[in-house]
């Protein structure tokens, strides 16, 4: 009788463990999917014409996507210079002011804004930039894609320079170094791996981001330099042509995709090897 | 010693004003933050206000969305967003919570959790619109045979295929947070269980879970957040239809996705404004729905 109740409540346990390695692994089995649609479809479409070429109009065989791949490498050099300076410094602010009430509300709004959908940056993007220049633009675009790495880059300075131990800071300040170059000269180098880090990840996560874009960059089929013209991207690039009736069009759609995975996958690795090369710890 | 006192003075007056300008800038910088959240929301209010003006709070429950007429209700929207994003977490809750446990409590450590998180990683980091695609030529099809099967209108899009990526794009992050919650769970509560004979399944339910029941409704909370917004995957299957859905098949429309569609196309005062008013309310949403999420994970850190 006991042994019974043993046997079954063991069988439980094990059906149970059955249940978690199933869903666990049944979990993985459309990144697998995902993933090799991706490469079935896009390694055939990658080739030096179509990493250098312009777009052909429908019909024409051929035809590549440099245009959006200039046009994300601008909008991420924009969004860079807009939210790197400001998300460091404000890391440093919160590091630096645990507690307060700045601190306290610079918290809660990092967090609003990480939550914040990206469709919503679009709008305010619009709303800001776009309305009163009166034309779509590769700023604006650039402006929303800044906003949406602001929360990440924060975060992960406030984290990294938690870790820097306080003797550091005191070791410095007591020699006579004045408060700002102790931060910019001890504090920040000591930190930099992890700011780095967080820097590229958020780079991999807005290089991807197709909602903000909509109206704000819009797209364009050719090649553009200026920031103050409609620019094309990769992600509204796989968008439009994913979502035309042409089969040639989905074609440069998975090519784009590929390239798009493949350089979020990069950037995502080298943050991993920076953040273990030079682990921030003392 | 010092031939020169002014001198020394000078330079330390130097640094006094660049040390007051760096305090100064980062007080700012923080400040910005703030600003930049209110500056948010009052132009998203302001913005809409002629769509408030007009429409009042009718915007909300009224059914007819029709630009031509200047009908501006949000409510098909509302339904198609509510609709794809529960069933969404419902689809993706048995395997985030697999995930979670797989990770937290069978194997933390080894060759099988890292290729897992890696892999959750990488999940996490496909772009939406690369889901939207994928789920346009995989699962749009797969889903038009099963409803010949069924005996329903073969769309293939619409909701019930909309759920399915978002529940794909949502399961890293609840898995995620649940992951961390559980590995908080103190291991002298388990190892006592252990020793009282309890089984692993017996650990897991009666010490395990209801220990980090509220982390984990916390990180099915957030994955929630992050559906409402979601946009570009669920605008390229979800088959953009501007009427109150029927079943769970059917095509319908979420508040992104409207957002997405009609913005560039939105001629006319009221109509622009009614669009930003979708955003208005998305933003609110989502941030009281994180607000919260992230109260319940902070306390759960802080006791342990």
């Amino acid at each position: 009788m006991t042994k019974n109740r043993i046997l079954v409540r063991i069988l439980k346990d094990r059906i149970f463990l059955g249940f978690v390695l199933f869903f666990s692994l049944a979990s993985i089995i459309p990144l697998f999917l995902i993933v090799f649609y991706i490469i079935k479809s896009g390694i055939s479409a990658v080739n030096w014409q179509f990493l250098t070429h312009l777009p052909r109009p429908v019909g024409e065989a051929g035809g590549g996507i440099s245009n959006a791949i200039v046009g994300t490498a601008i909008l991420i050099l924009i969004s860079c210079l807009i939210s790197v300076p400001l998300g460091i410094f404000a890391g440093i602010y919160l590091s630096e002011n645990r507690e307060g009430k700045l601190s306290y509300f610079t918290r809660l709004c990092v967090e609003i804004l990480q939550g914040t959908p990206s469709i919503v940056i679009g709008i305010i993007a619009y709303l800001w930039i776009v309305v009163p220049m009166k034309t779509f633009s590769a700023f604006s675009g650039g402006v929303a894609l800044g906003i949406m790495m602001l929360p990440l880059i924060v975060r992960t300075t406030e984290e990294t320079l938690k870790l820097v131990p306080n003797t550091l800071k005191e070791a410095s300040l007591a020699l006579g170094v004045p408060y700002h170059q102790t931060i910019l000269k001890v504090i920040l180098p000591a930190g930099l791996s992890g700011i780095l880090t967080g820097v590229l990840v958020s780079i991999a996560r807005i290089a991807g981001e197709t909602a903000p874009l909509l109206f704000t960059a819009f797209g364009s089929p050719f090649m553009n330099f200026n920031i103050f013209k409609p620019i094309n991207a990769l992600p509204l690039l796989i968008f439009n042509y994913a979502t035309s009736p042409y089969s040639e069009w989905h074609t440069l759609a998975w090519g784009a995709s590929f390239i798009l995975v493949v350089f979020v996958l990069i950037l995502n690795v080298i943050a991993k090897l920076v953040a273990r090369k030079w682990k921030v710890q003392f | 010693m010092l031939k020169d006192k002014s001198g020394l003075l000078r330079v330390w007056g130097k640094f006094e004003r660049s040390e007051f300008f760096f305090r100064k800038l980062l007080f700012f910088t923080a400040l910005c933050m703030v600003i930049l959240v209110v500056a948010i929301f009052l132009s998203l209010l302001l913005n809409s206000f002629p769509s408030l003006k007009k429409m009042g709070i009718g915007f909300v429950f009224g059914k007819t969305w029709d630009p031509v007429f200047n009908q501006f209700g949000a409510l098909p929207f509302l339904i198609g967003t509510l609709l794809t994003s529960f069933l969404a977490l419902l689809i993706s809750i048995p395997f985030s919570l697999s995930i979670s446990l797989f990770l937290g409590e069978y194997f933390t450590k080894g060759i099988f959790s890292s290729i897992l998180k890696s892999a959750i990683e990488l999940l996490a980091g496909i772009p939406s619109v690369i889901y939207g695609f994928w789920a346009l030529f995989v699962l749009v099809p797969l889903v038009r045979t099963i409803q010949v099967k069924l005996g329903i209108l073969p769309y293939g899009v619409g909701i019930f295929t909309a759920s399915l990526v978002l529940a794909i794009m949502i399961i890293p992050y609840s898995a995620a947070i649940g992951r961390e919650v559980i590995q908080l769970v103190p291991s002298d509560l388990k190892e006592a269980a252990f020793s009282l004979g309890a089984t692993r399944f017996e650990v897991i339910r009666r010490i395990v879970l209801p220990y980090a029941r509220s982390g984990i409704m916390a990180g099915i909370l957030l994955a929630l957040g992050r559906a409402l917004g979601e946009t570009m995957a669920v605008t390229m299957v979800i088959g953009n239809t501007n009427v109150i859905p029927r079943d769970i098949f059917s095509p319908a429309n979420t508040m992104a996705s409207v957002i997405a569609n009609e913005f560039t196309e939105a001629t006319g005062e009221i109509y622009l404004s009614a669009l930003v008013e979708i955003g208005l309310l998305l933003f609110v949403v989502t941030t009281i729905i994180n607000i919260i999420g992230r109260q319940i994970v902070k306390k759960m850190t802080i006791e342990v």
